[in-house]
């Protein structure tokens, strides 16, 4: 039985809750969850109810981290620690926007915890609004596309980075459409010393604009077009990567989802999909996703 | 039912909402299509998708919001989503 | 006990406290005039005078978040702030209080920007009078000193469980050095007791905090925590009383008096300047005027009741407010002391509020002397409802 339990109020096909599921089965129930206001929090926690099944803590939305610190530091001080796993698990606005302060001293100070990043590539919560983790030409409604608009005009904030330079021990990227790679990783950020991060690609159907059951879809296809790179960092430094077999054309993950689609039917829209696929490209040579051609010699 | 003071609630207590009522489609599992990959229940969103003794799979109709997510992945298409009667 | 008596810092005398207080957790965030609390707590940590966690945050915001999460773990926990940081805090303090975690944070009274004023007013612990803290004021350093164990007893007893702030005034008493007796260890030991709340974050007993309610629900919640201020409200008088049973030093309850059962004219205050206060009673005494002090200590829960039956012999009351609510031209003092007396069928003195110290303006005696002399101007039938007591005629 899952460590989040049901009669949560997600919505059908939500990548938050499989999110959380995936973090508490890696972490099982030796651990204390701080939630940031979003998503996660109001679905599994309204008064009386709680859909979490292990010790947790929503106190604002800009402090999760510092509460996580706070809570470290109290559970040592008291000498409680043993093996408890201090883990915030909240969303890209609360970690990437306003709560960018409060992860960095909590990394900078070098708690033991892990920080789970849930990026669903908006504010989802308050209404499907722009955060810096919207990617490029997305529809949101602060950032819709228009006459005069293709959608947001900005690429993702590299949050990963942000993280690594901090001097995190374990720094990673993950996806809910990707759950052994993901349960894997989180067990090892729970491993190492210090403070640990996993960025999680979460695709959001009433966000994105998809039928809810083809959230693990949409999210292969982002994986697989380059659009969201699987990889690894130990001290700023990239150990591990997940290849791409067959790479597909960015087009495939933008046409299954609502928010791209002004892309297929505003004129100029398919110049703009190049620089989206683009930004595919580069991630493939930077971080060297697709696997080498086998080249056949002749004898 | 007395309050707890500090917005403290009990773990689990989520339970009492059944989130079945929720749905349109319900999932039908047939096992005789079925490998016992797991991937339904590993991609249900409630955790709701339970492994039976015999190693096949079922959800709890109680809680499953039917998102249909356990069909379009199963490998085999051994899960069909159908229109509930009402 | 008073060959105990050292020369120290308030800064220092205040930090002692705490560490004899043996906090698990200690959180923030340097601001003048509070640096010198933090940097003393650091040097005993330093020292391995303190087994508690030290933790340097990157703001007063993320401060407060982390004892937050340290109290829901179980923790006692302590941070200090002044102005700015205090504001900064806004949000997270309404956050603690409905949680119920009883942090105590000595505030050091500072004026708020803009504009910014590194100087003593307490603008800024009476602009969050409505979050849910329990707030007292400090006459001396003494007392800003022994409020820290008084407080953790009052914020942990299970009925209360509410968030303190020790008020001080910045500079004053923070920075000044004066005679004190610095907090006893085993009298405090036994004073005490450990902090064990019932619900903490606890694997073992997972439970869930901070949960979101709805229309239906939320209304409780507040009034819980106004029940527990009334619960504060008589462990305040309770606390103050024990402690001077144990430690031989009082400073009145929620309220004290100074001269006041046959005062006519009483003068109301809180902080430093009711050592002024005293003073200048003292002198106007001998000249047979009759004037008494009423010390307000808890601003809040406040002490409406006290106050009324203090005030029942008065001719006229004076609110002495080192704050302004600006648009009603009034301090928060005056305003809260006018609303007690409204309906107040045993007595009915006019209450009229000066507002002065503002940004650290200097309070000499005979500023209070010319509050005085226009007080008494109401027996002639002129009447000040509230004004500016120490206005510069040459900038205003």
């Amino acid at each position: 039985m899952s460590l989040l339990k049901p009669g949560h109020r997600g919505c059908a096909g939500c990548c938050d809750a499989l999110a959380a599921k995936f973090v508490l089965d890696a972490l099982g129930e030796d651990c204390i969850v701080v939630s940031p206001t979003g998503c996660l929090e109001v679905f599994t926690s309204p008064y009386p109810e709680s859909s979490w099944g292990v010790p947790w803590i929503h106190s604002l939305f800009e402090n999760a981290a510092a509460v996580a610190s706070g809570i470290e530091a109290a559970l040592k001080a008291m000498g409680k620690m043993n093996d408890t796993k201090v883990v915030v698990i909240g969303g890209d606005g609360a970690t990437m926007d306003i709560g960018l302060q409060a992860i960095s001293g909590a990394f900078e100070r070098g708690h033991d915890l892990i920080y789970i990043c849930i990026d669903n590539e908006a504010y989802m919560n308050t209404g499907i609004q722009r955060s810096s983790g919207t990617p490029m030409y997305a529809n949101t409604t602060t950032s819709p596309a228009g006459k005069a608009s293709f959608g947001n005009p900005l690429n993702k904030k590299n949050m990963p980075a942000i993280i690594a330079a901090h001097g995190s021990p374990y720094v990673a990227t993950a996806s809910v459409a990707y759950a052994p790679d993901m349960i894997r990783k989180v067990k090892k950020a729970a491993q190492i010393k210090g403070p640990t991060y996993v960025h999680v690609h979460a695709p959001c159907c009433t966000g994105w604009k998809f039928e809810g059951s083809k959230t693990i879809e949409v999210g292969r296809l982002a994986v697989e077009t380059a659009l969201w790179p699987l990889y690894e960092m130990e001290k700023s430094e990239v150990t591990g990567v997940r290849k791409i077999k067959n790479r597909k054309p960015v087009e495939e993950y933008l046409k299954a989802q609502g928010r791209f689609r002004h892309l297929f039917t505003m004129e100029g829209g398919a110049e703009e999909i190049k620089k989206i696929q683009a930004t595919a490209d580069w991630n493939v040579k930077h971080f060297g996703l697709e696997v080498r051609e086998l080249k056949l010699m002749k004898k | 039912m007395k309050l707890i003071i500090k917005t403290v609630a009990k773990p689990g207590s989520s339970n009492v909402n059944k989130t079945g009522a929720w749905r349109s489609f319900m999932p039908v599992f047939d096992h005789k299509l079925c490998n016992k990959c797991g991937i339904c229940a590993m991609y249900c969103p409630e955790g709701v998708v339970y492994k039976l003794e015999n190693g096949f799979f079922e959800p709890d109709y109680e809680y499953c919001k039917g998102c249909g997510i356990c069909a379009n992945e199963c490998p085999k298409k051994a899960i069909i989503m159908v229109l509930e009667g009402k | 006990m008073r060959n105990r008596m050292v020369v120290v810092e308030g800064s220092y005398a205040v930090a002692h406290a705490v560490k004899v207080c043996k906090p698990h957790v200690i959180s923030a965030y340097p601001i003048t005039p509070q640096t010198h609390i933090v940097e003393d707590l650091s040097q005993f940590a330093a020292d391995g005078e303190m087994n508690c966690a030290y933790m340097n945050v990157e703001s007063e915001f993320s401060a407060i978040s982390a004892l937050i999460g340290s109290s829901a773990a179980g923790a006692r926990t302590y941070s200090a702030t002044t102005s700015q940081g205090l504001a900064l805090m806004h949000e997270a303090l309404f956050n603690a209080s409905g949680m119920r975690l009883p942090i105590i944070m000595t505030v050091v009274n500072r004026a708020l920007s803009a504009p910014i004023n590194i100087w003593n007013d307490q603008q800024d612990s009476i602009s969050q009078r409505d979050t849910g803290w329990i707030q007292l004021y400090a006459e001396d350093v003494q007392e800003s000193a022994d409020m820290i164990p008084q407080l953790y007893k009052i914020a942990e007893d299970e009925g209360v469980l509410l968030p303190a702030m020790a008020c001080m005034d910045g500079f004053i008493l923070s920075h000044v050095y004066e005679p004190v007796i610095l907090l006893e260890q085993s009298l405090t030991d036994e004073f005490l007791p450990d902090y064990s709340p019932e619900f903490v974050l606890d694997p073992k007993n997972p439970m869930s905090f901070g949960t979101f309610a709805d229309p239906t629900t939320y209304t409780e919640f507040r009034y819980k925590q106004e029940k527990a201020m009334g619960v504060a409200l008589k462990k305040i008088e309770e606390v103050a009383i024990e402690f001077s049973e144990k430690y031989g030093r009082y400073y009145g309850g929620l309220i004290d008096g100074y001269m006041l059962e046959d005062a006519e004219i009483v003068i109301m205050a809180m902080g430093s300047v009711i050592g002024t206060i005293k003073d200048t009673i003292d002198m106007l005494r001998k000249d047979g005027e009759s004037v008494g002090l009423l010390k307000v200590r808890s601003f809040r829960p406040f002490p409406a009741d006290e106050i009324r039956k203090a005030l029942k012999n008065a001719n006229v009351v004076i609110t002495l407010d080192k704050n302004i609510s600006v648009g009603k031209n009034e301090g928060a003092l005056c305003t809260e002391v006018k609303a007690c007396m409204y309906n107040n069928i045993d007595a009915s003195a006019p209450v009229i509020g000066f507002m002065l110290g503002h940004g650290g303006r200097d309070i000499p005696i005979s500023t209070i002397v010319k509050i005085i002399n226009k007080a008494k101007l109401v027996e002639k039938g002129i009447f000040v409802e509230s004004e500016f007591a120490d206005l510069r005629e040459d900038l205003a």
